[in-house]
């Protein structure tokens, strides 16, 4: 009998830990059909960050490594500069990228570093329960921010493909959310996008994947995707931010 | 016999580190370690290598992390605050069980402190190089051909017993230039099927992690990495006895510190007073039975250091009451004379005989 559908093989059996509802699930399984399809898998290496995604390595088939919170990029930094020929990706959350690890992603953004990175942006920090992340809404009420997030007092979200796409090492920056079927297909094209951009050597290449934190919104998981289309995609505008890929970003 | 050069220690230190195989150098200025890494900047990129100044001294040790877990060998050097960053990325590395050699040039502290020598990091080395239970390898070398050969050594341990490995340095033997030979050795290979290459379809994926959420499989990892520390204390130890044969008192030292209390032993031996040296090489592991050994023989102990007195508790502990230990040290940069650390054996043996 001919098969129509399998899993893919950069996934492996292990049951994720992921609360219901919860988008992680979706996103590794594009970042796994990818890495399949472009036939590097067996050449990957990835790097776990901390936060809900801490155990990512025992999800994606292919070496891993777990990085200190925030310092995933420097961490392929140093695997892609000891292996220049492997495909290196890391996959963060919002802490971890755009508050503790913020100096790490500038700056590995800034230098064209060759490598890939999943950003998955829920608004919240989920693996400790729901506090203020760099990138929870204006209003928003999380554990820390009790009365909703006050601009004035606690500071502005950071947009990070906005603040990344002004750096000469991006080649490729696009935000994409995963709340339904249409915007999941295009999640995956723009990884997939992004993953050539480094098989290529085309620079650094982010995709900031808009997802849901059902739990830590306190929301049931359909509410939680609409309330993705109705306040995360009006700040977060979905889109390509930065191109490079036809020229790359380093020097003849 | 190898061809001598005129060099600095700094720089000493990273020829040897390329001839023990390193490729890969990260770091962040910060005085007085610079020449390492102008060195490194020099020369990597002729031979294939890689140096990239990091953003931070965390960028930095997190590159080392990356690039060790490739199985390459890989280094950083800093100085004492620059270390204290890497705190974090060293006990990562601790719990990862990657290898790999650190360099602290040290200087006064605490806080930005001062430029000057220092020995005042031995407890942030030997103690508590990062959070968790967990050690590192510490070498102290005295002079700029020890750094050469102690570089050698560290690495092969490192890799040995998949655990970092740090030279303990100070500005003084950073900026020291002497005559130094390269041994003409190639550096030993080591089992790394642990590193991550991708998998080639051929094995299964490898994993580097420091996470076990489970306490039992938490516990058991430790206890298994301090078997291994077992071993290193049983089997790796290093120390220089000098003119301990007839000695009745004991000065204790180390790195830089150490060449000037021989120079002040030579001085009190003249004087008719039967003192020696003992000089740890490797401080951890300390050279804890040797200098236990020797204290039922000693009348009285001396420890002198560039620091408030770090080291003198290991010898306090080693000789566990069997002879009187004091101490003498400055801190802060300001380094003991040869006169003074004289002084201080006469004193120790009640005066000139």
């Amino acid at each position: 009998m001919a098969i129509v559908f399998q899993k893919t093989k950069g996934l492996t059996d292990k049951e994720t830990h992921y609360c219901p509802g919860c988008t992680h699930g979706i996103i590794h399984r594009l970042v796994a059909e990818c890495l399949e399809e472009l036939g590097v898998l067996d050449n990957a290496i990835g790097v776990a960050p901390v936060g809900c995604a801490v155990m990512a390595y025992d999800y994606f088939n292919c070496d891993m490594v777990e990085a200190p919170h925030g310092r995933a990029p420097a961490v392929a930094t140093g695997i892609k500069r000891s292996l220049p020929d492997n495909f290196v990706f890391t996959y963060q959350g919002d802490g971890d990228l755009a508050a503790i690890g913020t100096a790490e992603t500038v700056h590995s953004a800034t230098r064209g570093e060759n490598i890939t990175v999943i950003f998955v942006n829920n608004a919240i920090y989920g693996m400790t329960g729901g506090q203020m992340a760099p990138t929870t809404l204006p209003g928003q009420v999380t554990q820390t921010t009790p009365y909703g997030r006050d601009v004035n007092y606690s500071g502005f979200p950071v947009r990070v493909c906005e603040m990344l796409s002004t750096l000469s090492g991006v080649a490729y920056a696009e935000r994409v959310a995963v709340n339904n079927v249409p915007n999941i297909r295009k999640a995956k094209a723009a990884i997939k996008k992004a993953f050539q951009a480094q098989i290529d050597k085309k620079g650094f290449s982010i995709i900031e994947v808009i997802s849901a934190c059902p739990t830590n919104w306190g929301m049931t998981p359909v509410e939680a995707l609409k309330w993705i289309d109705d306040n995360m995609i009006p700040y977060y505008p979905l889109g390509v931010y930065k191109d490079a890929t036809e020229k790359g970003v380093h020097a003849e | 016999m190898a061809e001598k050069f005129l060099m600095k220690g700094n720089e000493a230190l990273a020829e040897a580190a390329i001839r023990s195989g390193c490729r890969h150098f990260f770091g962040y200025p910060i005085t007085p370690q610079t020449e390492v890494a102008a060195y490194m900047a020099k020369r990597m990129p002729k031979i294939g290598g890689t140096y990239l100044q990091a953003e931070s001294e965390i960028a930095a040790i997190n590159m080392v992390l990356g690039c060790a877990s490739t199985g390459a060998r890989a280094m950083t050097s800093s100085s004492s605050p620059g270390i204290s960053l890497k705190g974090e990325g060293i006990s990562y590395i601790i719990g990862s069980d990657l290898p790999c050699l650190i360099i602290n040039v040290m200087r006064g502290g605490p806080g930005l402190g001062g430029i000057q020598p220092s020995q005042a990091d031995y407890w942030q080395a030997t103690k508590a190089p990062g959070h968790g239970d967990g050690q590192i390898l510490v070498f102290a070398p005295s002079s700029v051909q020890e750094i050469v050969d102690l570089v050698a050594k560290a690495y092969d341990l490192a890799e040995t017993y998949r655990m970092p490995a740090m030279l303990l340095a100070d500005g003084m033997l950073g900026q020291m230039m002497e005559p130094v030979e390269f041994p003409e050795v190639e550096p030993a290979v080591h089992d790394k099927s642990w590193a991550l290459t991708g998998t080639k379809g051929k094995r299964k994926p490898n994993i580097i992690n420091s996470l076990y959420l489970q306490p039992k499989e938490l516990e058991d990892t430790v206890k298994a990495r301090f078997k291994r520390y077992e071993i290193i204390q049983e089997k790796e130890v290093m120390i220089e006895e000098y003119k301990m044969e007839d000695a009745e008192y004991a000065v204790c030292a180390y790195g830089a510190m150490a060449r000037i209390v021989k120079t002040a032993v030579v001085k009190a031996r003249e004087k008719g007073i039967k003192v020696g040296l003992l000089r740890p090489i490797t401080l951890w592991p300390f050279p804890q039975k040797e200098i236990a050994a020797y204290g039922p023989k000693m009348k009285s102990m001396l420890c002198v250091e560039m620091s408030m007195g770090q080291m003198v508790e290991d010898v306090r502990l080693a000789v566990n009451g069997s002879c009187p230990v004091s101490f003498f040290g400055h801190t802060g940069g300001v380094i003991p004379s040869p006169a003074e650390v004289l002084a201080e054996i006469e004193k120790m043996a009640g005066g000139a005989n």
